[in-house]
């Protein structure tokens, strides 16, 4: 599965990155929505992408599960290249948490089920123990007393809260968020925010696009920013941010901060 | 006269209950109520068809369109799936089999597996006697029918609902089962209802293959009563019948509208 002779760093690099993408393009038809993208996560780093609508940065993340499939480039998740048509999909995708813009939880089964139903069909986990997962998730992202309800119950807050105990309970080496707060009125996305804050410092690996300047600055390790369909400039947050180098990056950055 | 538009309006309301009113006394006053009480509600002969109406022909109606809808409905999902699927073939199998039974009278239906396919193939025949006849042929046509209904369903929910099933780790198979159909099926749960009724009536055409007395269905009922009384009372009985069935099934369905229009 490794690939040293085209590796373009140390070999240990390789084998410490959580996510390794190279030369990343893709095509919507004839739009170019990725134009060449290297993007790298570090495993227990935290990454966040900016850029404006329209950058390709939801295409980028949707991409490196396969939600979407390049046009050309790779992707190496731990290692693995996930389009070699030998490796088994669904075990890497079981093993990469996602949370969605729009929460996607499963709205005819409670939350419980939500939680339990990838853990016992996928990883053939026990009833028992997978509601045991599923507590122990729930209570983490504070919702134990909602465990018997159904998602239309519950706040986009809750919601998300929801998800995100959903993908954890998978035990997933890292997670994606894709804009997990955009859908979310102002005064419930502090409650996800804090949520992801603590995974953040529990060592989890993680790829958060979004538009929330303050978790990036705080919480991220990285942050890329990307637009038209390339990484324009890339480095430590509270530096991006408080000193962007590209004419771009400053124009985006003087109209969203 | 200058009337506003409302005291107009008011009027004719009013203009349009007093036209109803005498239509009514004059069907009241004009009736022949005793010739048409023994033509059409002839004590005798109602308390005549129970209970075999009800323990024979109304039963005997249930169990057919029950037996076609099941079988239709599991045809209609996999029809719908493979509708759906990437392997071309099975989109043409599915399209070409949907548009024929969807185009063919019913009643051409059950002519060619009743009277046809025995005629044409005296080796084979079809199991199940006439129960085995009817479930086919209404199956047949009920499936091309619901194919289309559940096929829109499953396209009917979000995408992110599959996408966040996969992303779980599940196989397409798994998410389709566990998250894709039930929600379809809540969704097409109301237009399903409505072919149930479609059906219900349907299965009066199985009148065509010859039945015995105790296969006798509603429809049949009702024709070999009309005959044999000269009056139109069993008819009228096995309209009522039938109504026991669809109306509360009507009344479901308009429930169910109403909930996910609440729900929406």
């Amino acid at each position: 599965m490794t690939t040293p002779e085209s590796s373009p760093g140390p070999a240990t690099d390789r084998a410490a990155a959580a996510i390794d993408v190279q030369d990343l393009h893709k095509y919507f038809g004839d739009n170019e929505v990725l134009k060449g993208i290297d993007f790298h996560v570090a495993n227990g780093e935290v990454v966040c992408v900016i850029g404006p609508s329209g950058s390709g940065k939801s295409t980028l993340l949707r991409c490196i599960n396969l939600l979407e499939t390049p046009t050309s480039g790779r992707i190496f998740v731990e290692g693995i290249d996930i389009q070699d048509p030998d490796i088994d999909l669904d075990l890497v995708r079981s093993r990469i948490g996602m949370v969605f813009q729009q929460f996607n939880l499963f709205p005819h089964l409670t939350v419980l089920k939500n939680l339990t139903l990838a853990q016992r069909t996928v990883h053939g986990r026990g009833k028992e123990e997978a509601v045991a997962v599923a507590r122990h998730n729930l209570a983490k992202v504070g919702l134990s007393e909602k465990e018997s309800a159904y998602p239309a119950h519950l706040s986009g807050g809750q919601q998300q809260r929801v998800a995100i105990a959903r993908a954890l309970s998978m035990d997933p080496d890292m997670m994606l968020f894709d804009e997990p707060t955009s859908a979310l009125d102002p005064e419930l996305v502090g409650d996800v925010l804090a949520v992801m804050k603590d995974l953040a410092s529990e060592g989890m690996t993680m790829m958060v696009v979004t538009h929330e300047m303050g978790f990036a600055r705080e919480v991220g390790d990285n942050l890329v920013f990307m637009d038209d369909g390339v990484v324009v400039e890339e480095g430590v947050p509270g530096e991006v941010l408080a000193n962007p180098q590209h004419e771009r990056t400053q124009a985006f950055l003087s109209k969203v901060l | 006269m200058a009337l506003s538009k409302r005291k107009r309006a008011a009027y004719i309301r009013y203009a349009q209950y007093t036209l109803i009113i005498i239509a009514a006394a004059v069907v009241v006053f004009t009736a022949d109520w005793a010739t048409l009480e023994d033509k059409f509600f002839n004590r005798d002969i109602i308390a005549a068809q129970f209970p075999e109406i009800i323990t024979t022909a109304l039963k005997n109606t249930v169990i057919y369109t029950a037996c076609g809808f099941v079988f239709g409905l599991t045809l209609g999902l996999v029809l719908a799936l493979m509708r759906l699927s990437t392997v071309g073939p099975w989109r043409w199998l599915s399209t070409g089999f949907i548009e024929l039974f969807r185009g063919l009278p019913a009643l051409v239906v059950f002519l060619g597996l009743g009277t046809g396919f025995p005629r044409a193939f005296p080796d084979y025949e079809i199991p199940g006697e006439q129960l085995g006849t009817v479930t086919l042929a209404l199956g047949l046509v009920g499936g091309a029918y619901m194919a289309e209904t559940i096929r829109a369903g499953i396209q009917a929910v979000p995408k992110g609902q599959y996408e966040a099933a996969r992303t779980l780790g599940m196989s397409h198979a798994r998410a389709m089962i566990s998250v894709v159909i039930p929600q379809a099926f809540r969704i097409v749960l109301p237009p399903l209802t409505n072919e149930l009724i479609l059906l219900t009536k349907d299965s009066s055409l199985i009148y065509v293959l010859g039945l015995a007395l105790s296969e006798y269905e509603l429809t049949k009922w009702g024709r070999e009563g009309m005959n044999s009384e000269a009056n139109l009372t069993p008819l009228i009985l096995v309209g009522f019948c039938y109504l026991i069935i669809t109306v509360p099934l009507s009344i479901v369905v308009r429930r169910m509208e109403a909930k996910s229009e609440r729900a929406r």
